[in-house]
């Protein structure tokens, strides 16, 4: 095999700070080479590099793709070579169809290439979803499709440009397990066809499961490349010492908790579709949290479990719900945000950058929003020195990494980002925490770290729910966890008897109940 | 403080206070730029005392205009229903006085309370109906601007008497005495050392809140420029206003709004609300804030301000037209664009909606000086506009290059 692209030597700085250096990459062609480092260690720079997002010129050292050393103006320039980069934010346009996505920016024209050729293109997209195995319908608009085949469309756009080389940034940090899995059969597939993909990915067992060979950064520097050797898959310990420096021996920190009485409980809650108000999106849902108990939820995604911990805090989902929820043996009502934060209720919502954060602010206002009525001011006045010290203070607990407290929260990492939120929602004194996707899309040692903080919190006496589409850390997690599907709590499982077999089954067991119903 | 600083935080970090800083200076180094210009240019007519009280008596409604404005900007939205408004209030007011003998101060509130009903009018559609703001406003631009014409007839509506008048047109009592052959005012100029005075401490007091919190200092010659720079704009106006007539009442209107504002969003809940609904609406939401609320009270706001501006300029005027305020929401939402609100919404200051009312003001009263006509104006306040933003705008990509 020959090597399709070799990086030779890339040093990247900005304004003297150097974010790659003298880093070397050799991808073989018609390999799965994979890329891994902690956030911040400069995978996507290097991808930026090659992709032309920083031209030549910005960088030193030689890009050789095909044996040829490229000098990219942009990324045109590396698309017509056939190098095409798939970034972890979707660029797909969501009120267009699939087909006019796939073809955006390279449309098929006629007449001289002055007007589009519709039918052509309805054509060729419904060509490439076939070579990729997705039968769906060229003229649906993007915006109806889940975020799987969302990613699948990414890949077609990237193979009607006649791609060679895809490099995939996270692609499955938004997928359930489900959806990941399709998603990586089908990079095995092309791979048999002759494509090269490089792959940044947080999740290691994805990539020892789909990499020939691995490539570890950190820190700006190329750490070591690991090799396939033969069919079997690349250890995952191994490669979280190369990303970390260090070995990390127990990826779930141990907790040693006092689980006390029942804190929290939700009994026959039954919520209407916010969409759809004639369909039950939540029924007859009932389950309890006890002091210093971490409760797991798991579930498909589309299962219910966002919409369930956002029907409950606030309201800020669904129509009519019904039913009883109890805090300490009291029932209790939340019909507002403020009210549920009043009585020390916590969501900490998925997707942080979306919901979780106001990221044109800086580290301290961010922290203290949630409490600004109870904790920072008096009689509508703030007071700034309070907002200070207690970000400062929780700052420095939960370890977030900034120079300064008035650093706006759009610059910091993914992990110390999720730290911000964990923070603010820690501010407002909850007694219950509902923890929503809290470490998606964050490195091995920022996730521990999230993992450290969540321990804290139920040794501290805080009942903790915690909803995750990654299986193994919902596992790993909980004390106890509740099955989620189609809207209904399809089982509990006790500590010793939850695997991620007996999730499974105790999900396709509710869904055939379900069809047979 | 915090441990373990990434080397290319700490280097973004300072960029940004240095360019935040900037921004800052820079708004207030172009003011006095563009008013040095002008004064070259109109044979230093401008600086005279009768035009600095003049520039002051003119641009009040906007300033007034502009605070209601940066709270609709802030949440990344604009009010354009204010000139309208202006005009309908003002227009109530002086046939209250002109056609029915009605009390002034009842007149006055009576065209204040007319912007509060306009407020609860569009919050009504903005929050409870979700519509649009920009919509709401825009039909509402329409409406009000009928309505004046309606109520008027299409007639200015006047004269008015001199204890209206006094609003917009008035002085505080004034003390007059004379040094080295000159007339002064000695409530201005007691008015000019007092604030220089409140400079200085606020100074020194926000130096040592954030010597005491661990916050990086600015250098003394940094806080001597500031201050000082502050000072001598302050006392330049105060110093001129007492060789003509001393304070316009008007100002003291001002002065108590702008203080008032820049109380609210600094160091209220309120104030921080606002800035985390145009931040980010959902995140805001899931904080406890209702960003409905929140958006309706800025709308009321916005109404009261707009019915006192009504009555400023009517008073000023010493009559009611129905062509009143027209474009005024466009020199305020171009103030506070100019002074650095950021167009999504979430970022902006009081200061800077005041300096870039002035930044207009002064543009406005020293093309007029040299007798340039209405026209080209407009072209020259569009362009100044346009520049101000994009300059804004490739300090903020440069920033995140």
């Amino acid at each position: 095999m020959d090597n399709i692209l070799e990086m030779r030597h890339i040093t990247k700085d900005f304004s003297g700070v150097k974010a790659l250096d003298d880093v070397n990459l050799v991808v073989k062609r018609g390999e799965i080479h994979a890329l891994c480092g902690e956030n911040g260690a400069g995978k996507s720079t290097l991808m930026n590099v090659l992709s032309g997002v920083y031209p030549y010129g910005t960088y030193t050292g030689d890009i050789v793709y095909n044996g040829q050393v490229q000098k990219f103006s942009d990324i045109k320039a590396s698309e017509k070579t056939g190098i095409v980069i798939i970034h972890q934010e979707l660029a797909l346009i969501p009120l267009l169809t699939v087909a006019e996505n796939i073809f955006i920016g390279n449309e098929n024209l006629m007449y001289g290439g002055k007007v589009i050729d519709w039918e052509e293109t309805q054509r060729k997209a419904a060509e490439v979803l076939k070579s990729i195995g997705m039968h769906e319908n060229v003229n649906r608009k993007v915006v109806d499709l889940g975020m799987g085949q969302q990613q699948m469309i990414e890949i077609a756009k990237a193979l009607a440009k006649n791609a060679k080389l895809l490099i995939l940034d996270e692609p499955t940090s938004a997928l359930n397990d489900e959806e990941s899995n399709t998603l990586l059969e089908l990079l095995l597939k092309l791979k048999k066809q002759g494509l090269t993909s490089i792959m940044i990915s947080h999740k290691l067992n994805e990539v020892s499961r789909v990499a020939d060979s691995i490539t570890v950064i950190r820190d700006g520097h190329t750490i070591e490349t690991i090799e396939r050797d033969h069919g079997t898959p690349i250890d995952e310990a191994r490669i979280i010492k190369g990303m970390v420096g260090r070995e990390l021996t127990n990826r779930y920190p141990e907790r040693h908790a006092q689980i006390g009485e029942v804190v929290f409980e939700v009994k026959d809650w039954t919520v209407h579709d916010e969409d759809d108000p004639t369909r039950e999106r939540l029924s007859h849902i009932s389950f309890n949290v006890r002091k210093g108990e971490v409760v797991g939820f798991a579930g498909l995604m589309g299962a219910g479990r966002t919409e369930l911990a956002m029907s409950l805090f606030g309201h800020t989902y669904g129509f009519e719900s019904q039913g009883h929820i109890y805090k300490d043996g009291q029932e209790i009502t939340m019909p507002t945000v403020q009210s549920a934060i009043d009585q020390h209720i916590a969501y900490v919502p998925e997707d942080r950058k979306t919901y979780g954060l106001v990221l044109i602010d800086d580290i301290k206002w961010n922290m203290s929003l949630a409490s600004l009525k109870s904790r920072f001011s008096k009689k509508g006045i703030l007071n700034p020195d309070a907002e200070i010290h207690a970000a400062e203070d929780y700052s420095k607990r939960i370890n977030v990494k900034a120079d300064s407290l008035t650093q706006r929260v759009e610059s910091l990492s993914g992990g110390n980002q999720q730290k911000v939120v964990l923070a603010k929602w820690m501010l407002s004194d909850p007694d219950v925490l509902i923890l929503d996707e809290p470490t998606r899309g964050i490195d091995v040692g920022a996730k521990y770290e999230i993992y450290t903080v969540i321990n804290h919190l139920a040794e501290a006496g805080k009942a903790v729910v915690v909803i995750s589409s990654e299986m193994e850390e919902l596992l790993g997690l909980s004390d106890r966890i509740y099955v989620l599907n189609e809207g209904e709590i399809a089982g509990e499982l006790q500590k010793g008897e939850f695997d991620q077999e007996a999730i499974m089954r105790i999900i396709m067991a509710h869904s055939a109940r379900r069809e047979t119903a | 403080m915090m441990s373990q600083a990434v080397p290319m935080n700490k280097n973004d970090a300072q960029m940004r206070e240095h360019l935040k800083s900037l921004k800052e200076y820079g708004m207030i180094i172009a003011l006095v730029v563009i008013y040095a210009i002008f004064a070259f240019m109109s044979d230093f007519k401008n600086v005279s005392p009768m035009n600095v009280n003049n520039l002051i008596m003119q641009n009040s409604y906007v300033i007034v205009l502009a605070l209601g404005m940066l709270l609709c900007c802030l949440t990344g939205n604009v009010d354009l229903s204010v000139g309208s408004v202006v005009a309908f209030s003002g227009a109530i007011a002086a046939i209250m006085v002109v056609d029915y003998q009605m009390a002034i101060p009842l007149a006055i509130l009576a065209a204040i309370a007319i912007g509060l009903l306009v407020g609860f009018w569009q919050g009504f559609f903005i929050s409870k109906l979700g519509v649009a703001p920009f919509i709401v406003t825009l039909a509402n631009m329409l409406v009000f601007r009928g309505l004046a014409l309606v109520v008027l007839n299409g007639q200015t509506k006047g004269p008015l008497p001199q204890e209206f008048t006094q609003i917009g047109a008035g002085y505080m009592p004034q003390f007059f005495t004379t040094i080295g052959g000159t007339k002064f005012e000695l409530l201005a100029l007691t008015a000019g050392l007092l604030l220089s005075a409140l400079i200085v401490f606020m100074e020194i007091r926000s130096r040592r809140n954030k010597a005491k919190n661990g916050f990086e200092v600015p250098s003394v010659a940094a806080s001597v420029f500031k201050v000082g720079v502050s000072v001598i704009i302050v006392n330049f106006f105060t110093v001129k206003l007492s060789m003509y007539m001393g304070l316009p009442l008007v100002l003291m209107i001002v002065a108590i709004l702008v203080a008032f504002y820049a109380f609210l969003t600094n160091r209220t809940v309120p104030g921080r609300q606002i800035y985390a609904v145009g931040g980010n609406r959902k995140a805001a939401a899931l904080s406890g804030i209702k960003v409905n609320n929140v958006m309706f009270w800025i709308y009321v706001n916005m109404g009261i301000l707009a019915g006192l501006a009504g009555v400023i300029l009517t008073a000023r005027n010493a009559s009611a037209t129905p062509k009143a305020g027209d474009m005024f929401e466009m020199d305020a939402i171009a103030a506070c664009y100019i002074g650095g609100t950021a167009v999504p919404g979430g970022e902006g200051t009081v200061t800077g909606a005041v300096v870039g009312a002035l930044i207009m003001g002064v543009l406005n009263n020293g093309m007029s000086l040299l007798g340039w006509s209405v026209d080209v104006q407009r072209v020259v306040k569009g362009l100044v506009l346009l520049a101000a933003v994009a300059i804004d705008l490739h300090f903020k990509s440069k920033k995140n290059s």
